[in-house]
């Protein structure tokens, strides 16, 4: 037998969302008990700051210039390198439960298999695979799809209609009639996306994930080997938790996180500083993707606004982390406890209140690109617990989930495992990781390229419909932690940006052309 | 508005390949449909997903071969044109253009996918032939 493999996704949390990593809100006893006794990575960035590209990041091992899916919208190929279908191969056991996202949602054709597997609830599809060979969708023989809310095509909605035909209505309404990200208000301070939601806590979709992830473990033999991806939806807006949780934390009781600037008249300076997308988006002059609402305007956010959205964010990861905490008992009660390996990251961050901006876009900040990254090596492979400082990204996890199972790094993959700690780091060369931005929205075109090494995080902005391409972004994590300063034209700066620059455009993968085509919004 | 275009060259002239484009009711033999019905200037097409679509044919021309029409009815789309242009390439074959112009605008993209599957198949049939 050899190590199991449980990797743990949510979708748009915040590095400093759990206990372990400062946060003084949530309760993550779980979470923080894996950190413990594993390797925590203070300083893990996605490859994109969207969820399919960086979700296709995680499954390929490859940077987005790579595996092609540069935006939401853009199908992740059939034939893709899927490090499921490795472990698959070698022996081990695949699903993916939760939240998958590779293929778009919004598909009425049923085009992509993600949406022909949920809607007909079916365990799986083949595909032709990388090998040219008939196998099952990306090396999962099991899914158990869901998404943000109780419809869609999606196993998850399925059984709710089963369970209770009225409780898909309770959740927001993600997109409006115009088929736009919901703008709408909601909660006890009218913030976008913030719903008060009558479903039961064990009708949630945190609550189905972990079920159909034990479901599935309790399917196995005992002497299985098993790769299961358990992705959780939330805390990704809409914020939309079951109401009878709302106690856990009142938004009132909030103080405004860090990075939200009170004071108007410095928060506009902050975003004058910054490349001119930043300002145009909070003004409401400039929606440059959809996962947005484009009806929303970030100016009009209030304090109220953002203490009543971190608290719902809040109440979501507690709800996350005792679901993993029933998931990780029902792995102990098999025996498999030993044995197994438990990775737990997110696709990307949400600015929740920061610079007074919600959700996400080009905007390469700790916010968005700042991840918790928690690496629990099995008791088994006797690893120490450490912290490590030095850069990563989720283009490490296809490596490391090979070299868990033994596997040779396969030739696809575009990074070394993880590192176990900074020394490894070194001798693995983790110097510096890079984060692609690409969007292309009727017409707003918005590119960007970012390099975090050595404690700085710089950004060029490409030439598109706002940026002339001498456009950017310059920050010293240690003297800013917030990121406020942008010295992109600071004379003093200039040839530590310009290093800084010219590594990463030497470190980049080279584009892989014609671009692929976006199929849908997301 | 969201508008959108798609295209594919085919190695096979113009008139060939408008024999099946230009055939309304065969539209999903080549594009991401189960069912297409014509009755004089209306068509309905269902999706894979069992969404029925009504549409008005506004232009059926074989001398230009140009196909274009509207979905109606359907409270969700507020304006639809959706056209096809079968193109002389200059050298013997075709290019076959598929242009969506919508609101809802995120609707268009959607469309404009299944074009591109659609154009796909297209091309892969047509050449086979």
């Amino acid at each position: 037998m050899g190590r199991k493999i449980l990797f743990i996704t949510t979708d748009q949390q915040r590095y400093d969302a759990l206990g372990c990593n400062g946060g003084q809100i949530a309760r993550t006893p779980v979470i923080d008990e894996l950190a413990r006794t594993g390797i925590v990575y203070d300083r893990a960035h996605p490859q994109n700051v969207v969820c399919m590209p960086s979700r296709s990041t995680m499954l390929t091992g490859q940077h987005v210039s790579t595996h092609g899916v540069w935006m939401n919208g853009v199908p992740l190929a059939n034939d893709a390198p899927s490090i499921a279908s490795d472990l698959r191969r070698s022996g081990y056991r695949t699903a993916l439960i939760g939240k998958a996202h590779f293929e778009p949602f919004i598909d009425p054709f049923l085009r992509f298999a993600e949406n022909r597997i949920g809607s007909g609830g079916l365990e799986t599809e083949l595909s032709i695979g990388e090998d040219g060979l008939p196998a099952p969708h990306r090396g999962f023989e099991h899914f158990s799809l869901a998404t943000h809310g109780g419809t869609g095509p999606f196993h998850y909605a399925r059984w709710l209609r089963e369970k209770n035909p009225a409780a898909a209505a309770m959740f927001f309404q993600v997109l409006d009639q115009q088929l736009q990200v919901n703008a709408a208000g909601g909660g006890e301070t009218n913030a976008p996306q913030v719903k008060h939601n009558d479903i039961q806590r064990e009708l949630y979709h945190t609550e189905w994930v972990a079920d159909q992830t034990i479901n599935w473990l309790s399917s196995l033999p005992a002497d299985a080997d098993w790769f299961c991806w358990m992705s959780f939806p939330d805390p990704h807006h809409p914020w939309d938790p079951p109401k009878s949780e709302l106690g856990r934390v009142n938004w009132r009781d909030l103080d405004v996180p860090r990075g939200y600037i009170e004071d108007a008249t410095e928060r506009e300076r902050v975003l004058d500083s910054k490349p001119r997308h930043w300002r145009m988006w909070y003004d409401g002059t400039f929606v440059s993707n959809y996962e947005a609402p484009s009806k929303w305007v970030p100016k009009t956010l209030t304090a109220d606004n953002v203490r009543e959205v971190n608290a719902m964010a809040h109440i979501e990861n507690e709800l996350i982390d005792e679901a993993i905490g029933r998931v990780m008992t029902s792995i102990t009660a098999r025996g498999w406890g030993d044995d197994l390996d438990v990775l737990y990251t997110t696709d990307h961050g949400e600015l929740q209140g920061d610079y007074g901006l919600l959700f996400k876009g080009p905007y390469h900040v700790d916010s968005l690109m700042r991840l918790p990254l928690i690496w629990r090596p099995a008791k088994s492979a006797n690893v120490a617990p450490a912290r490590v400082a030095a850069p990563v990204g989720l283009v490490s996890l296809a490596s490391t989930f090979a070299s868990i199972a033994g596997l040779q790094r396969p030739d696809y993959t575009e990074s070394e495992r993880l590192p176990l700690n900074d020394d490894d780091a070194r001798l693995l060369g983790h110097e510096r990781v890079l984060t692609e931005w690409d969007s292309v929205l009727f017409g707003k075109i918005v590119g960007a390229r970012t390099i975090c090494r050595d404690g700085w995080v710089c950004t060029a902005m490409l030439p598109g419909t706002v940026h002339d391409g001498t456009e950017g972004e310059l920050y010293d994590l240690a003297n800013d932690p917030l990121q406020r300063n942008n010295l992109w034209s600071s004379s003093q700066h200039v040839a530590q940006r310009d290093a800084l620059l010219d590594d990463m455009w030497s470190s980049l993968p080279t584009r892989v052309l014609p671009l692929r085509a976006c199929d849908a919004p997301v | 508005m969201g508008s959108v275009r798609r295209h594919v060259q085919i190695d096979r002239d113009p008139d060939t390949v408008w024999k099946l484009v230009g055939d309304l009711a065969r539209q999903h033999d080549w594009f991401p449909l189960t069912t297409c019905r014509v009755e004089g200037k209306k068509r309905w097409i269902t999706l894979p997903s069992g969404i029925v679509f009504e549409e008005d044919i506004i232009t059926h021309d074989h001398s230009l071969r140009r196909f274009q029409y509207r979905i109606v009815g359907n409270p969700a789309i507020t304006s639809h044109l959706g056209t096809c242009d079968v193109l002389d390439d200059g050298h013997g074959g075709s290019i076959v253009v598929y242009s969506t112009d919508m609101e809802p605008e995120a609707l268009a993209l959607v469309i404009a996918g299944a074009a591109g599957e659609g154009l796909h198949k297209l091309k892969t049939m047509m050449e086979a032939a």
